[in-house]
Parts: structure tokens; sequence; C-alpha cells
């Protein structure tokens, strides 16, 4: 299973990006080989707006199935939920402990965005 | 040659309405107001008219025919706003996002987008004193005032010898831009407090961007603390007026009346300041839009 982690860096050993839409990277990791990629979501973090709409879209087309990040917006939580795509907010620290946080069943999914559009900005 | 003039200012509160107001009631020459404050328009609280003819105002979104849609993405690809996404081959509009521009519509291979109609203000058109008086008001809910302003400053300008005075919703984000582009002059309304002073730097920064001539008022010139000839001084922009606190200003304003109308030291300084307002517009080019 793919699963995709907001990440500040581009390795496991960075910090979770908390932030979805505005998130520096994401790494998407396939939770049966072990192996990750990271994207480098730098451009579409620093637009003017629909910047949740945007991330939305490459998980969407990155087809992975969960998102694990620390807060999500509404426009990003309209994209994902269409998508069926399941979110788990609340993940900090390392993004190798929040993958394993995750394996754990640590992090649950949330059925609605948990922060206000713009939240990334500030 | 017909001439605009913007009344603004960064902060709120500082006397644009007020001002807008009692500019347009002492003008003799032909004069249109249009209120572009539309998501919460003042001046006909104070003009207190009612308006002859109330118009609705649309703006354009896409629709996705989703039998003729092969889900090219093509939509999603040239949306600068990022305001339509595509999951499973379907096109998904964010509304609120989407800036109107019809790029998706005049892109789309398979012709599958139409653009259609969407109600999010009315237009108030009114006449006063045998003046033009025009205003608009934003749904509630609606997010962008943008195209309202630049519809009712295309439509409702006056074109023939004469004026158009333009009262600005506060700030030197979209709105206040839309609502000054391309006038004749910038007349800014400060207040000498901290906050004044830091809210005309960013407007008269707003202004030169946008390469417009400016000129401030300075309103309760008496009261405060900042600096607003030094602000002005090194940013080469004159002031126009100084109005000093007054009480009998105040309680007329707080009863909702033309002040100018009942305090004639107030009305000739409104004179005063129209005259230097003409001065100055009639030394810029013709509008340009």
């Amino acid at each position: 299973m793919k699963v995709a982690i907001t990440s500040t860096g581009a390795g496991l050993s960075s910090e979770v990006d908390p932030r979805f839409g505005r998130a520096a990277y994401f790494i998407i990791y396939d939770t049966d080989s072990g192996e990750f990629e990271a994207i480098d979501n730098s451009e579409n973090a620093a637009g003017a707006g629909g910047v949740g709409v945007k991330s939305g879209q490459l998980m969407v087309d990155k087809g992975v199935e969960w998102v694990i990040t620390g807060s999500v917006g509404p426009n990003a939580f309209q994209v994902l939920s269409s998508a069926g795509i399941k979110i788990a907010p609340g993940a900090s620290g390392k993004v190798a402990d929040a993958i394993e946080d995750f394996k754990a069943g640590k992090l649950s999914e949330t059925s609605s965005a948990t922060a206000k559009s713009h939240t990334g900005l500030q | 040659m017909s001439k605009t003039i913007a009344i603004a200012s960064g902060k709120g509160g500082t006397g644009k309405t007020t001002f807008a107001v009692n500019l347009f009631a002492v003008v003799d020459e032909p004069v249109t107001l249009i209120d572009c404050d539309v998501e919460e328009p003042n001046c006909h609280l104070f003009l207190q008219t009612e308006p002859e003819k109330t118009e609705r105002f649309s703006v354009l979104l896409p629709e996705v025919n989703f039998d003729k849609c092969t889900g090219c993405r093509r939509c999603a690809e040239v949306c600068r706003y990022n305001a339509m996404v595509v999951i499973d081959k379907k096109p998904m509009l964010f509304e609120e996002l989407c800036h109107n521009c019809g790029g998706c519509a005049r892109q789309c291979p398979q012709e599958a987008i139409k653009e259609v109609p969407k109600e999010v203000a009315t237009i108030n058109i009114a006449t006063w004193r045998d003046k033009k008086f025009v205003y608009g008001l934003l749904d509630i809910g609606q997010a962008r005032s943008s195209p309202v302003i630049d519809y009712l400053r295309k439509n409702f300008s006056n074109t023939d010898d004469g004026y158009t005075l333009i009262d600005c919703p506060p700030g030197t984000a979209c709105p206040a831009v839309e609502s000054v582009r391309g006038v004749d002059l910038l007349v800014l309304i400060t207040e000498p407090t901290p906050f004044g002073i830091n809210d005309l730097e960013l407007a008269i920064k707003m202004g030169k961007a946008l390469g417009l001539k400016q000129a401030v008022i300075v309103n309760r010139a008496d009261l405060g603390a900042g600096d607003v000839k030094a602000l002005c001084e090194r940013y080469d922009v004159p002031i126009i007026g100084e109005i000093g606190f007054d009480k009998e200003i105040a309680k007329a304003y707080s009863q909702g009346k033309i002040i100018s109308d009942v305090i004639e030291s107030f009305r000739n300084i409104c004179e005063g300041i129209w005259q230097r307002i003409c001065e100055l517009a009639s030394e810029t080019e013709e509008i340009k839009q």
C-alpha cells in the first residue's frame, strides 16, 4: 500500500511537515516494500491559492491510499475524500516515526478537515 | 475629458466615505459616485436615496458536460488558480477558487466545458441631487469582490466631460487595487496615529506600484502622535487638506448627516480640497485601463 507523508525534507529522517497543502515535500512510501520516493512540493507550496487542491491532485495522481500529515484544510480534504484517499492527521516527529506510528495504528482516520483555509500561510 | 478620482486609505475608519460623500455633495460639475466597497458599502447610508434600478451581477463559471469530457486534464493544467482537479477522469471545480477567466472552456479540446452565469452581487443605481450614484453589494457567502468592482467601474464611470468619484474598500489587497487601478488621482485619507501612518505607507506603496498620482488628506489632524508630513515628504506625495478634530463634525457624522450641508467651515474645506483635486487630476493623462 502506498502512503504519503508530508515532510520538511527529502528523507525518512526529516521532520514531518505539519501542513498538507504547503508541505515542503511528500514522501511516497510503500508499506509493503519499504521503498520511498520524495517529491519536492516547494513550488506549489509558495503559490497564492488553491495549494491544497493542487497537492490533493498530486496525491490522486500518485495513487496513494493514505495521507499522513499534521492537519488538512477543507479544499484538500474534499479532493482527497472524493478520490477515496484516507487522511491520518496528528502526525509529528520524524517521517520514519510517523510511519511506525501509522503501522501501529496510533494515527486514526479523520472524517473532516482539521484546519481552516489558509492555515499553512500562518 | 473625464477624470476619475479614487478615495482610499490603508486603514479603515479614517474617513474615506465621509470625504467621498462630502466631495460628491460640493461638486458643481457633472459627477458620478461609485461605492466600490462592495463588501460593506456605506455611502447610501449618508445619501439616503433609494435605488431607481437594481440589477443582479453574475460571473461565469465553467460547467462540464461529462458526456463529452474524456478526462484529458487540460482544464486542470491551464488553471493557474488550481480551481479544477481531475479525479478518475472527472473534472471537479472549486468554485471559490475560480477567477472566471474562461481559460478551461477555451482550452478544452472536446468543447466539453461551457461557461454558465452565477449571480454574486446586486448593483444599485440611484440619483442624488441630480447626480448619479451607484453601489454594489456582494452576496453573503461570496468571496471575491474584484469582478463586481471591475463591472461597476467599466459600466458606470462618467465618460463625458465630468468626474467619477470612487469610494474604495480599505486595505491594499485585490479589492483596493481593482478600485484604484488607472485612476487620474488617488486621494488617500489618513489620521496621524501610528496605525494610520503605518497603513498610509502601505497605501502609498500600492499607489506607486500602480504608477498613480497621489495626494493625502489628514483627518483629525490635531490628534495623535504620528508624523504624516515626514512620511509624505519622503514619498513626495502632497498633502491637500488637513482637518482638525471637531466635535460638531463628529456629531453630524454620528447622526448620518451630510456634514457639508450643516457645517459651513467643513463645506469650505471640502470645496478647497476639490479644487486641488481638479488641478492635480488635470495634470494626468487620460485614464489608462
